[in-house]
């Protein structure tokens, strides 16, 4: 068992409860909005829940599960003692403090500006607070990764670090540095303003400051479910890692190009000029690289899983997978919807293409289907694959993990589907109720019901997953052993310094992001004209 | 040949598999890059390429933005220039009339909140961010009504901020023209 079990089941307990509660608001969401739902007498009550749903989902939950998992890995990836339990346990604190500070304004009604907080729009101080709160407790743990590296380090002098505290730590810089941008939006435009010392802000200047955090989160999102793929899957399907050096090499392309690509955000947006949107929109077809990369060297893994059960032939290897094991389901689910939602992020990068379905509904689909599908769905397998080392108890649910996971695959394909296809129509983003008695309107009725259906199955399917992991607290007990990563084929005896260290490569994501951030940021700041009035929600 | 060496050949076809890979990813990578700029260069599609600001707190006191300025007006090129604003929760003009087969420059920005203008069933689609005046390039070749929602959150009435466009014949558009001012479908 871990030695830090509580601190990790702590973060993940929270994590589970708080997504729990931001699913079921979403699912809601789904139907009030759709044909058979009445429609919302109040409409403030929609954007309550949306601003819950997307602070909860995108800043609460994933940092939870990030924050837990790291500190597994590198309890036992590093195969030492975690220093800084009590820090770790300080930035958990604020975390709790910072949701709690945070939620109570958005239950008021006080702070209905949604979790990309759209200045001049200006919620309660308390909810801005309480974000930063999160993102501070958060900066603890990258400390934390970063220093028990560091002591790692010192005791194994020039040897290969574990690729999965490789990926860990760099996925912990990627965070911190990426924060940065939503922090400067709020420390130095929202907050003075929402407490009043101020009352004009630069919209624009904002916009660009939330895109340089609204792209790179994403990939801070998926630095978990990339480490699953990497060094969990294979072992527990039984094979191997095609190659060490190409995942640490996936992984610091993640580091290096995921951060100076978020003004595709902004493509139509009237404060950046065309020259930095087209280097954001290359820069981001850029960041397909570590993916095709880590498509290829995920399968190439489970095939040689394969032919070490027996399986034969060009394809035919594909029937001797473990098709019952968990782990093997998630993979596959995670990476067909990581297929189509590669596929439309494709489009959405596209300097000429995103003009058709930006602020669609198709982009709602688009990162529903990459975070909640192919994202979150490496999340649950990871719990799984981590709970008997938590809780020393086996997990005996195997057949309801497996209905877990097909639910949530079939959900998700039922919701997103038909959500890019009114995006495609036009349907706009983020609104309360739509007229379907408009004879204009009325063709995306069909598709919308469709997503509201899909929603009550993801709904299903994450209350089942709450409930397998409270079953798993009660379940016989099992000694489970150390918890173990994947090896690659040719395991590393050495590796060079660029592989296995990570200054260079940080130096290199803020060199990146100062030339391709600079001048927008600068340019906006130093010309005086461009703040405007604050226009306060929720001031009666 | 021992089990060692057999295992180093193996690592090296491993290798150069990978590298085929790689090599073709970044070709991949580079064509759409290329597409890219091909496109935005030769058909000169591309998102808003300047920046212009404006003060929201004056826009109704002075400048192109006033009320009487807002709304369609055909040019001595035959261009066609649309002036509109967004404010919680509606467009000004609420009906926007413009001819079709016409180049037409859609000029716009924002009273209070961050605004979009999304055009249904076309690729016109800007946001409109107080302080900041957006341009976007736009022809209809087909005759009709759209629908225009807002597409960005803008608080509590976001979901009530449906604009129209109205496409009509272009020499129906001229004529109209004729009597000067501004054009709209306001209340048609």
């Amino acid at each position: 068992m871990l030695a830090n079990r509580k601190l990790i089941l702590a973060h993940f307990w929270l994590a589970f409860a708080v997504f729990g509660v931001a699913l079921t608001l979403g699912a809601w969401q789904m139907f009030i909005r759709s044909p058979i739902g009445t429609w919302l007498s109040d409409p403030e009550l929609y954007y309550r829940s949306l601003t819950a749903h997307g602070t909860v989902m995108g800043y609460v939950f994933p940092t939870l599960v990030a924050m837990g998992f790291g500190y597994a890995i590198a309890e036992s990836a590093l195969e030492q003692r975690l220093v800084g339990v009590r820090w770790a346990w300080t930035g958990f604190g604020l975390i709790v403090a910072g949701s709690i500070m945070a939620v109570i304004p958005i239950a008021l009604g006080r702070a209905s500006v949604l979790y990309t907080f759209y200045p001049p729009l200006i919620g309660n101080v308390f909810y801005y607070l309480g974000v930063v709160l999160v993102v501070v407790g958060s900066w603890i743990w990258v400390a934390l990764m970063s220093l028990n590296l560091r002591i790692w380090r010192k005791a194994h002098p020039g040897a290969p670090v574990p690729l999965a505290m490789f990926a860990n730590v760099a996925g912990s810089y990627l965070w911190a540095w990426t924060a940065v941008g939503a922090a400067l939006e709020l420390l130095l435009q929202i907050i003075p303003v929402a407490a009043g010392l101020k009352n004009t802000i630069d919209a624009g200047l904002a916009r660009i400051f939330f895109s340089w955090t609204l792209h790179a989160i994403v990939y801070f999102w998926l630095m978990p479910t990339y480490i699953a793929y990497y060094t969990i899957v294979p072992r527990a399907i039984g094979g191997r890692v095609y190659s060490d050096s190409m995942a640490r090499i996936s992984f610091i392309l993640f580091l290096v190009v995921a951060m100076p690509i978020g003004m595709h955000h902004t493509f139509a947006d009237p404060m950046v000029g065309a020259g930095f949107k087209f280097i954001h929109s290359t820069f981001t077809a850029l960041v397909a690289l570590p993916t095709l990369l880590t498509v290829f060297t995920i399968c190439a893994s489970v095939e040689i899983a394969a032919r070490l059960r027996g399986g034969r032939g060009m394809f035919g290897w594909i029937r001797a997978l473990p098709w019952d094991n968990p782990m093997m389901l998630a993979l596959a689910f995670s990476f067909v919807m990581l297929g189509f939602g590669g596929a439309g992020g494709l489009i959405n990068m596209s300097y000429q293409l995103d003009a058709s379905i930006h602020n669609t509904q198709w982009i709602t689909g688009h990162f529903h289907l990459i975070f909640g599908g192919a994202i979150v769905i490496m999340y649950f397998a990871i719990a799984y694959d981590l709970w008997p080392h938590l809780t020393g108890r086996e997990l005996i649910d195997v057949r309801l993990i497996r209905t877990q996971l097909w639910l949530w695959f079939i959900g998700m394909i039922v919701t997103t589907f038909p959500w890019h296809w009114v995006g495609i129509l036009g349907m706009p983003r983020r609104m309360a109720y739509f007229d379907f008695g408009d004879p204009a309107i009325a063709p995306q009725a069909l598709s919308v019901t469709f997503s509201a259906i899909g929603g009550f199955i993801l709904l299903t399917s994450g209350l089942m997953f709450i409930v397998i992991l409270a079953r798993g607290m009660r379940a016989p007990q099992v000694d489970a052993g150390p918890y173990r990563f994947a090896i690659a084929v040719h395991q590393p005896k050495t590796v060079p310094v660029a592989l296995n260290t990570h200054a260079l490569w940080v130096a290199l994501m803020i060199a990146l992001t100062l030339t391709n951030y600079g001048y927008p940021i600068l340019n906006l700041a130093l010309s005086s004209g461009t703040s405007v009035p604050a226009v306060y929600v929720g001031a009666q | 040949m021992s089990a060692e060496q057999a295992h180093d050949g193996s690592a090296e076809v491993a290798a150069r598999v990978e590298r085929r890979w790689a090599t073709i990813a970044v070709a991949i990578i580079v064509m759409m890059a290329l597409l890219a700029a091909f496109a935005g260069i030769h058909r000169a599609t591309m998102p808003q390429p300047r920046v212009e600001i404006i003060d929201p707190s004056r826009i109704h006191l002075s400048g192109e933005f006033v009320e009487s300025n807002l709304g369609s007006v055909l040019e001595a090129s035959g261009n066609v220039t649309v002036r509109a604003i967004g404010q919680q929760y509606s467009f000004t003009p609420a009906c926007i009339l413009v001819p079709a087969d016409t180049p037409i420059t859609l000029r716009a920005t924002s009273a209070d909140v961050v605004h979009g203008i999304l055009i249904q069933g076309t690729n016109v689609n800007t946001m409109l961010v107080p302080g900041y005046i957006s341009e976007q390039l736009m022809r209809f070749t087909k005759t009709g009504d759209y629908l225009m929602p807002c597409q960005e959150f803008c608080s509590f009435g976001h979901e009530g901020m449906w604009g129209k466009v109205k496409v009509i014949d272009k020499t129906d558009f001229a004529n109209r023209a004729k009597a000067g001012g501004r054009l709209s479908c306001v209340g048609q």
